[in-house]
């Protein structure tokens, strides 16, 4: 941001959001939508766009649609419409898609977003719900391809699109925005989030305008962005570039540009590529949808807590400080791992210092089935971080049982019976085990009593060494001690 | 036997006096020594029609039959899907679709036993009123070869005007069951939109499609209408109004109804002759105690533009699907998938489909849309105003069905002349509501006139029970054409 501000340029960011609805049935017909199936195993005569058939709105994707715009707290229009949008591409069965134009679900809403310890609400313009389109295979690259084999597995799938408001300053916040937008539709169970199967897609429009000036720049969309990391990149990349030519006297040209991850630029699309005119009439195989008020009440009470409550709910309740809570509770699984453990082991702050440094450290705290199925489940974190507490293990053999615990997936006692990691706290045993290693350091042992009482710290190692580190350390500099000034 | 109606073959195979197969097979014999001069049939199904057959046989002698249409020989249009059957819609581009599916109406009918006899002719996707722009073959007029039967359904009313089947159905856009049934003489039947499932009916203009039937006297479309009536969840614009028993509204009671005569609909354009039996019909019916009052529909004139720009508009967004690459046909040697579907688009559709798939794209397109698609639409909401006001006053309306009789093949060039063949059927259309057409008289030249009742919205029984009564009390029915 400072970067750019010195140039005496805003970045104005706006996102369109795609995300692929987790309804069993597809938007307009009862075909199943499971991901990886055989192609074209999942399909009928609606979804592959057949002579004569007709649409029947998915009544749980609108619901769907509903409790994302109450999350983003839209306006629900009390009657929306689906409508025609045309274009010609063999991947969409129908050469339309059925989508909503003029009367969308729902508009003028926010999402609040924190950047730099700060927080701000971006606007969402609508929200609105369509179906996905099939996919392309082409033998070869697209340019050299003899044939092409086309799969309607995903053709019909409900998809919802929500555009913000160009309210977003920075590749910074734009990134922000998206992380917190999939954290709220993962919340409320509507889409898996998952960014490289695409059941999350994002487009960017990017302009410039001179700091300060209201109207805004020619605005250049970026598509093609199927990472966090990428539309991060993308848009810091189209940023510079805008820039630079703004800086060099020149035009922006209203374009569609796709990001190439692997090159690390954007391109321009050929207009041949985006120039449609998409010809939208209302859907006439569909009456226009009322909304019930009653439906939109019984969806808004059954809302489930979304990642900003929990968040702020993290920090009254357990008393952790807000960079904890705000990791914690970055996927619905991930609070909910947290909140299992500390049910069984009731030190907030020391399980969380757990699951950030070690948990986090093997999986991604963002991906909810990767947290789901957790080789250490929550119970035996806590089994673990109980060892800890009632002097079984020490600190540092319980790191080294939490690695075996994840490569086993057995339970952290399990471990440690098998493997004798049990501390010695046996005071006989650890005094012999002493007089042995003080017989054996002479030099040590005159050092110490010479006043180097550092050579103390070489006898505790070599207790350790003898103990395979089994040793309580606080027994052992005890008994080390009382010796020590016998002699 | 392929004279009987269908009440009267309903009654046959009650006393056994004949069988369903025995039918069937008069039917088939009757379709292999006529269809070659009119041209109805463009897929005859003899052995599923045999098999269909042979079971309503069975259901008869234990006499346990599925209805009225058990063991009826029926034909459809090529525009309804069938299962396993290659369904044309009269276009080159569909030459090899087989469906995988029924739409709602063929399993409905299946359902009630009906026999399906075959596929009719049609002028390619539904878009004509003379079944000359069928693909394959035009259907003449049985009443007269040299003449058109009217379109687009024209085969579905040639196999019944010409008894090669015994009922039929057809579906009506701008008046494409009605036209055909006068020019062709036989009762023609478009329900109310939402009346009747449109699942599987291959679209031409969606918001304006209907399946209806055609038969040879009003009981028999009582009957057919009847098997296909009632909401279906697979098409999310049929409506759940409750379907009335249609046979027992023909209780010959028209004592006291109020009947419409729309001043514009015998405005000037409208064949004499026509005017002239129309009117006598109406004195018919006034004759039978209906009391009419002259009514006025203001906006008919603005209807057929109206028409032209809505109907376009969604033909060329529901025909955007014939690309080539999924059905049909498609046509190899292009250097991409956009070269492949412009080619096979060309060689695919026919010169009516191209002009209006243009049309409508047209009147969609940015910066133009508002000024023609938008505007027909407040058109039309006009027109169906016109129609709520004409409904306040009276139960239905009595007109012309068409402005001409069947005009000969090659006759009508000009796509714009052909266009206002539907003048006084299109208005129907563009507000929702039933239209009927039954016969009621003949021109010097012999060819049949079609009188053509309009109703409130879901109110096919009052066109029915006052058609009915007109049948009774006249003996047009009597008249058959006469085939070589
Ligand atoms: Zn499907």
């Amino acid at each position: 941001m400072s970067t750019l501000t010195k140039t005496g340029w805003d970045v104005v960011i706006g996102l369109e959001v795609h995300a692929q609805l987790l309804t069993r049935s597809k938007m307009f017909c009862g075909c199943p939508t499971a991901f990886g199936a055989r192609p074209n195993s999942q399909t009928c005569p609606v979804c592959q766009g057949m002579p004569g058939v007709l649409p029947v709105v998915n009544r749980r994707a609108i619901e769907f649609g509903i409790k994302t715009a109450l999350a983003f707290t839209c306006r629900i229009n009390p009657a929306c419409r689906f409508a025609r949008k045309h274009y010609y591409y063999p991947d969409m069965p129908k050469n339309f898609q059925i989508s909503q134009y003029e009367e969308p679900l729902a508009e003028d809403g926010a999402l609040e977003i924190d950047v730099d310890g700060a927080s701000r609400a971006i606007g969402i313009q609508r929200l609105h719900l369509e179906e996905d389109v099939g996919k392309l295979l082409h033998e070869g690259t697209l340019e050299t391809a003899q044939a092409s084999l086309v799969d309607y597995n995903r053709s019909g799938v409900p998809l919802m699109e929500t555009v913000s408001r160009p309210d977003l300053r920075s590749p910074e916040e734009a990134a922000a925005y998206l992380r917190a937008f999939r954290a709220v539709l993962v919340y409320l169970g509507v889409c898996d989030g998952n960014m490289e199967e695409g059941s999350l897609r994002c487009d960017a429009n990017v302009s410039l305008r001179p700091r300060g000036a209201t109207e805004l720049g020619t605005k250049v969309e970026i598509k093609n962005m199927n990472s966090f990391r990428n539309v991060k990149l993308a848009l810091e990349f189209e940023v510079k570039r805008q820039r630079q030519a703004l800086a060099a006297g020149e035009r922006i040209v209203q374009e569609t540009r796709l990001w190439d991850a692997d090159r690390g630029y954007t391109r321009a699309m050929r207009s041949k590529e985006y120039a449609h005119d998409y010809r939208y009439f209302p859907e006439p195989d569909l009456v226009p949808l009322e909304i019930e008020r009653a439906w939109v009440d019984a969806i808004r009470a059954a809302l489930p807590e979304l990642p900003r409550q929990r968040r702020e709910r993290f920090v009254r309740q357990y008393g952790l400080p807000p960079y904890d809570a705000g990791v914690l509770t970055q996927s619905r699984a991930l609070a909910e791992y947290y909140e299992a453990a500390v049910r069984e082991f009731r030190q907030p702050k020391i399980v969380s210092n757990w699951i950030m440094s070690e948990l986090l450290r093997e999986l991604p705290g963002d991906d909810e089935r990767a947290i789901e199925r957790a080789p250490v489940p929550p119970a035996n974190l806590a089994g673990l971080l109980r060892l800890i507490e009632d002097g079984t293990i020490s600190g540092k053999i319980a790191k080294d049982v939490f690695q075996k615990m994840v490569g086993s997936g057995e339970d952290a006692r399990t471990i440690v019976a098998r493997e004798g990691l049990t501390q010695v706290a046996d005071e006989g045993a650890l005094a012999a085990v002493i007089d042995q290693v003080l017989a054996q350091n002479p030099k040590a042992v005159e050092d110490y009593k010479g006043g180097k009482t550092a050579a103390k710290g070489a006898l505790v190692g070599q207790v350790m060494k003898a103990t395979r580190g089994k040793a309580n350390p606080a027994i052992v500099n005890r008994l080390l001690e009382e010796k020590l000034s016998k002699i | 036997m392929t004279e009987r109606t269908i009440h009267a073959l309903g009654e046959a195979y009650r006393r056994g006096d004949t069988t369903p197969t025995a039918v069937t097979e008069a039917y088939l014999a009757r379709i292999e020594k006529f269809d070659g001069h009119v041209g109805a049939y463009l897929t005859v199904t003899r052995e599923p029609a045999l098999r269909a057959a042979a079971a309503a046989d069975a259901r008869h002698r234990a006499r346990a039959p599925l209805g009225p249409l058990d063991g009826v020989p029926i034909a459809l249009k090529d525009v309804l899907c069938t299962k396993g059957i290659r369904t044309t819609c009269g276009s080159k581009i569909l030459e090899s679709f087989v469906p995988p599916y029924d739409a709602t109406v063929v399993a409905r009918l299946a359902a009630a036993g009906a026999v399906v006899l075959g596929k009719t002719n049609m002028d390619e996707f539904a878009m004509g009123s003379s079944t000359e722009h069928s693909a394959f073959k035009p259907t003449r007029n049985p009443w007269d070869l040299a003449r058109v039967p009217g379109g687009s359904s024209g085969g579905s009313a040639v196999a019944v005007a010409a008894h090669l089947a015994a009922g039929a159905f057809g579906t009506d856009t701008g008046g494409s069951i009605r036209q055909p049934a006068a020019f062709c003489g036989t009762v023609g039947l478009k329900p109310t939109y939402g009346r009747v499932s449109r699942y599987g009916l291959v679209a031409f203009a969606s918001s304006l499609d209907q399946i209806g039937p055609f038969a040879k006297n009003v009981r028999d479309a009582a009957l057919l209408l009847q098997a296909i009536a009632g909401h279906d969840p697979h098409d999310a614009t049929s409506v759940a109004a409750p379907v009335p028993d249609y046979a027992a509204a023909l209780d010959g009671r028209v004592h006291g109804l109020r009947a419409g005569i729309p001043r514009e609909y015998f405005a000037e354009g409208v064949d004499p002759e026509i005017a002239r039996a129309v009117r006598a019909a109406i004195e018919t019916l006034r004759g039978l105690g209906v009391a009419t009052e002259e009514v006025s529909l203001p906006t008919t004139g603005y209807a057929l533009a109206a028409y032209y720009l809505i109907a376009p508009a969604e033909a060329s967004s529901n025909l955007a699907r014939y690309d080539g690459v999924k059905y049909g046909l498609r046509v190899p040697g292009g250097k991409d998938l956009i070269e492949m579907s412009s080619r096979t688009r060309a060689a695919g559709f026919g010169a009516e489909v191209k002009r209006r798939v243009m049309l409508g794209t047209y009147a969609l397109s940015a910066g133009y849309s508002e000024a023609y698609y938008g505007r027909a639409q407040k058109v039309r909401t006009l027109v169906r105003r016109d129609f709520e006001t004409a409904f306040a006053r009276v139960d239905l309306l009595l007109a012309p069905t068409t402005p001409n009789v069947a005009f000969k093949h090659g006759e009508k060039e000009d796509p714009l002349a052909m266009y206002l063949n539907d003048a006084l059927t299109i208005p129907v259309n563009l507000a929702g509501l039933p239209g009927l057409s039954v016969r009621c008289g003949f021109t010097a030249a012999g060819l049949p006139i079609g009188l053509q009742l309009i109703g409130k919205p879901f109110d096919e029984a009052t066109l029915l029970r006052v058609a009915d009564a007109y049948e009774r009390a006249t003996t047009w029915l009597a008249r058959e054409p006469a085939l070589p």
